[in-house]
């Protein structure tokens, strides 16, 4: 430690640190613009220029590295008059336009202005114009406004890992920019916005729709991934108008993701369900509370009148609340059925009994960056999950290996040091393959059903080195799976592997979610469970099975069955053929064709709940705004439904008092199965050779109903149209080039789409994407034929 | 993109930095493209990100630093002239009329002949000679409108 001081206030700093760390840390103000706590050192602004005794001139606080015994002072009239000379020189080019511009009020510069800058300038030539940069429909330009601080630089380059803006020309002529005109498409990008000290870069979303003083700030939780990023959700007059990240060290730091920023966009679409529809000769119609109520408490005594109350079933969105969930598990049950499940995109069932209290990635998200090693199983991690992308990043920057076995040779932000690129067909026995291999190495002794699996193919140079960096990596590893591998035919097989390589060597196993997953197994909103994993005497349908037999009657609560669903023609054909269909929502959807009931649900920023992330940590929020229309929180509709029914036991009057139903004290993240049993292999299929196999991936902007309805990100390069993608070998072999036409068959499916040529697709395989009504008609993985259309 | 005499010289300059600091090789790589195509286009510039497993924008950014990479076609001969303090005092304004009105251009252009390009530029450290001005690799110290004149008459 270093002591000396800063405006005569002794203060004690580590060694190497720079003064501004150490004027925060003591709470004194230092003014700047290039400097950001999470950003490197660039020293360019020149506005934190304080006076240092013995120094001949004015030294910058961000760049000057404290020694022992100086003498800092801040508000010196050398500090001051060199801070003054700054601002001057910035306000030269910069066009002064803060009434029009959307950073007035949170501006930096215009706050250091008041406090810095003269009030009459002395420059008399003229301010140099910079062309704005289209940088796509998020982030709106007035490069005129820039002081080349080069923080939405720097974010690129070591926070976002891609480094898509730079500045290009010198001096007079610099600007910050792409140079080629292009969209800026990271999933991170939105945070260029805060960063941004002046009016430059704004949000696009927002622009010119409100003052950030006329707005209130309102704590929430983000609904989309498993991170559940903290957010501030700015409020005018009853109407979400942005969202901004709330800094929380431990989850998103002070960042968040283009999907959480900017999804809030469909909270106000007209797409919204605002008024509550019951099915009369046919057609829906807008009726009043009462009447739908009495509607669905009738269709559903209904069928369990007539075909038994297992003929039942619920189908929740992972986002919902655990409030939520635990009331809709309370009603279902209070109804008689166990027909109950939030998995939407899962295939394979089979580790139900022996499944974690709680689904985690396995480790507290921000020790992410401290591990040595990471295996990613089947996932596209740094546009599933930004926030854990950006901690890998940091952990690979800080020397960890991540390896990969994925379907297709996604791009992060991290090098990877090992990957094994294979059809999902494959995942499982590679996963053998390295456990076997590992078992070597380690000397461990491993289930036979792990060489089964593993087949009489050599293991790989990739699969070897993998196998080695896991044995040296040992108890620092952490190995996560992703989307590709929960909706895996074998997901239960791809578990218990990565389990059994994790044990061998001490590491953590985990799988990437949603932003409720964990709270709907700890409400029991599974049909195998009861609350807090409490054993449930009589099982239920899974929603594998829900989607494939039709039961008798629905509850969809915040589903869009042909969209969230792993195979969403089947269950959308399940659910429309049913007698009676509840849809819960917060938007008309393609459920409303065959809904006999809707109920407007609130949207995630319309009622008070809590989430419960990947990590096992529970965060309570209340409501931001009040319900758009006739729409009413969900566990007040839940809450209703079962007083008429007449069950026991809701009599809530607030959500925390159904919160306080659970205890929820030391969630633990271990997604450890109980015990390992793992299936013998199925007999090798027969599969026709010209068949591919359909990756079948859910993109970013297609993962809830919230973000398919939020206009800014539905434009990105992340949400492209719906398209076929082999790589050049396999489109040669199909004699096809880049736009044919081709029909997919999937069973009795047809598919038209056009063909791309994308080369990080293995052999055997086609990417065909999910979450899209032009590809639902397919249903999810399996094999596909192509043909020319 | 560039044929193998460049890439071999490329090459040979990323073999100067360890492995992890290709980028390092950015400026002689340009140079180097530069001296086989002429001038830089936004194809050549992201072929030399590629060697150097850099980002496009990294490239540009060093290209349109620096005033001696050509980003437009340029001409066969290319006329740096100086207008910074030493030369502006010793009269480098009449060396730029002169020439402007002798090759018909104004700064930044190219005769349509393509056979020179004029550009205004930063000190070149020659200003006990000021004006001065660099055609290609030649510097020309203490310019008069005659002295020009046969200098040019020495170019093809």
């Amino acid at each position: 430690m270093v002591s000396f001081e800063i405006d005569g206030k002794k203060v004690e700093a580590e060694e190497g640190s720079m003064v501004i760390h150490a004027a925060d840390a003591a709470g004194i103000y230092i003014p700047r613009f290039c400097y950001h706590k999470k950003l490197s050192i660039a020293a360019n602004c020149r506005m934190c220029l304080v006076e240092v005794e013995k120094a001949p001139k004015p030294l910058p606080a961000c760049a000057t590295p404290v020694v022992e015994g100086m003498k800092v002072f801040t508000q010196s009239a050398q500090a001051i008059d060199a801070q003054k000379g700054t601002m001057e020189f910035l306000l030269i080019n910069h066009p002064l336009d803060c009434p029009i511009c959307d950073q007035g009020g949170e501006c930096e510069l215009q706050d250091l202005a008041v406090g810095y800058g003269g009030d009459v300038s002395r420059f008399q030539e003229n301010k140099r114009v910079v062309l704005n940069k289209d940088l796509g429909t998020l982030i709106s330009t007035d490069m005129t406004r820039c002081i080349h601080c080069t923080r939405c630089v720097r974010f690129g380059q070591e926070i976002a890992g891609i480094m898509e803006l730079g500045a290009t020309g010198r001096g007079e002529h610099m600007e910050i920019g792409t140079y080629i005109e292009h969209s800026i498409d990271s999933e991170l990008s939105g945070n260029v916005i805060d960063l941004c000290p002046v009016g430059a870069l704004t949000s696009k979303p927002f622009r010119y729709s409100a003052r950030t003083w006329e707005l209130n700030d309102v704590a929430a939780v983000s609904p989309h991934d498993a991170v559940g990023s903290n957010l501030y959700l700015q409020v005018r007059r009853d109407r979400v108008m942005r969202a901004l990240p709330r800094d929380n060290a431990a989850v998103n730091e002070c960042w968040l993701s283009d999907r959480d920023r900017f999804s809030y966009e469909a909270l106000n679409s007209e797409q919204r369900l605002v008024l509550p529809m019951i099915r009369v000769n046919g057609e829906l119609q807008a009726t009043d509370w009462k009447t739908a109520l009495d509607f669905t408490v009738k269709g559903l005594s209904k069928v369990i009148d007539l075909c038994g109350s297992d003929s039942i079933g619920a189908l929740a969105a992972s986002n919902a609340t655990l409030e939520e969930y635990y009331l809709l598990q309370k009603l279902v049950r209070g109804l008689g059925s166990s027909n109950i499940d939030h998995r939407l995109r899962q295939s394979d069932f089979s580790h139900d009994a022996v499944a974690p209290l709680f689904p985690s990635i396995g480790l507290p998200i921000a020790d992410i960056e401290q591990q040595q090693g990471v295996l990613i199983i089947g996932s596209n991690v740094r546009k599933e999950q930004p926030i854990i992308g950006l901690r890998l990043r940091k952990a690979f920057l800080g020397a960890a290996r991540i390896m990969a076995i994925n379907a297709v040779d996604y791009e992060f932000s991290f090098d990877l040091a090992h990957k094994v690129i294979t059809p999902p067909k494959q995942f499982v026995a590679s996963l053998s393959r390295i456990a076997k291999k590992l078992a070597n190495e380690t000397g461990t002794t491993i289930p036979a059903a792990v060489g089964d699996w593993a087949g009489d193919v050599a293991v790989s140079d990739s699969e070897q080195d993998i196998a080695k960096v896991l044995a040296q990596t040992g108890n620092q590893t952490a190995l996560l799976m992703g989307q590709l591998a929960v909706s895996h035919e074998y997901y239960d097989s791809i578990y218990q592997i990565s389990q059994v390589i994790a044990d061998m060597i001490g590491a953590t196993v985990g799988t990437m979610l949603s932003a409720n997953s964990a709270g709907a197994w700890l409400a029991g909103c599974v049909p195998h469970r009861g609350v807090l994993g409490s054993t449930e005497n009589n099982p239920g349908l899974n929603a594998g099975q829900m989607q494939k037999q039709s039961l008798k009657a629905y509850i969809l609560f915040g589903v869009e069955p042909e969209l969230d669903c792993v195979d969403g023609a089947n269950a959308s054909n399940a659910i429309g053929s049913a007698d009676f269909v509840v849809n819960l929502s917060s938007f008309m959807s393609s459920a409303s064709d065959y809904a006999d009931v809707q109920l407007p649900l609130a949207a995630f920023s319309e009622t008070s709940g809590t989430y419960i992330n990947g990590e096992g940590r529970v965060q309570s929020f209340g409501g931001a705004v009040s319900p758009k229309g006739e729409a009413r929180p969900g566990w007040k509709i839940l809450r209703v439904l079962g007083n008429m029914f007449e069950l026991d036991g809701f009599d809530y009057t607030s959500s925390p008092e159904v919160f306080a139903e659970l205890d929820l004290s030391n969630l633990e993240p271990s997604a450890k199965l109980r015990e390992v049993a793992i299936m013998a292999p199925p007999k090798t299929e027969t599969t026709s050779e010209i068949d591919l196999e359909r990756i079948c991936e859910v993109p970013l902007y297609a993962s809830d109903p919230l973000v398919r309805r939020a206009h800014a990100l539905q434009a990105c390069a992340d949400n492209p149209p719906p398209a076929a993608r082999v790589n050049a070998a396999q489109a040669k072999e199909l004699n096809f080039s880049s736009g044919t036409k081709i029909n997919a068959h999937m069973g009795a499916a047809i598919v038209a789409l056009e063909l791309i040529i994308d080369d990080r697709i293995p052999n055997g395989c086609i990417l065909i994407p999910s979450g899209y009504p032009e590809t639902a008609a397919l249903g999810g993985p399996g094999m596909t034929r192509v043909v020319r259309a | 993109m560039l044929n193998q005499e460049s890439l071999n010289r490329i090459n040979k300059e990323i073999a100067k930095y360890p492995v992890a600091r290709k980028q390092s090789a950015v400026m002689a790589a340009l140079h180097i493209a530069q001296e086989e195509k002429g001038w830089l286009s936004n194809e050549v510039m992201d072929f030399v990100a590629e060697l150097l497993e850099i980002r496009p924008i990294q490239v540009y950014e060093v290209a349109t630093f620096y005033s001696m990479y050509e980003l437009a076609p340029a001409g066969k001969h290319k006329i740096c002239i100086c207008t910074n303090v030493s030369c502006m005092l010793c009269g480098s304004d009449t060396v730029v009329a002169h020439l402007e009105k002798k090759l018909g251009v104004k700064l930044g252009q190219t005769t349509d002949d393509g056979r020179f390009t004029l550009k205004e530029v930063e000190c070149l450290a020659v200003c006990g000679g000021a004006p001065m001005m660099q055609i290609d690799k030649q510097c020309y110290e203490n310019l008069t409108p005659e002295k020009i004149d046969s200098i040019l008459e020495t170019l093809e």
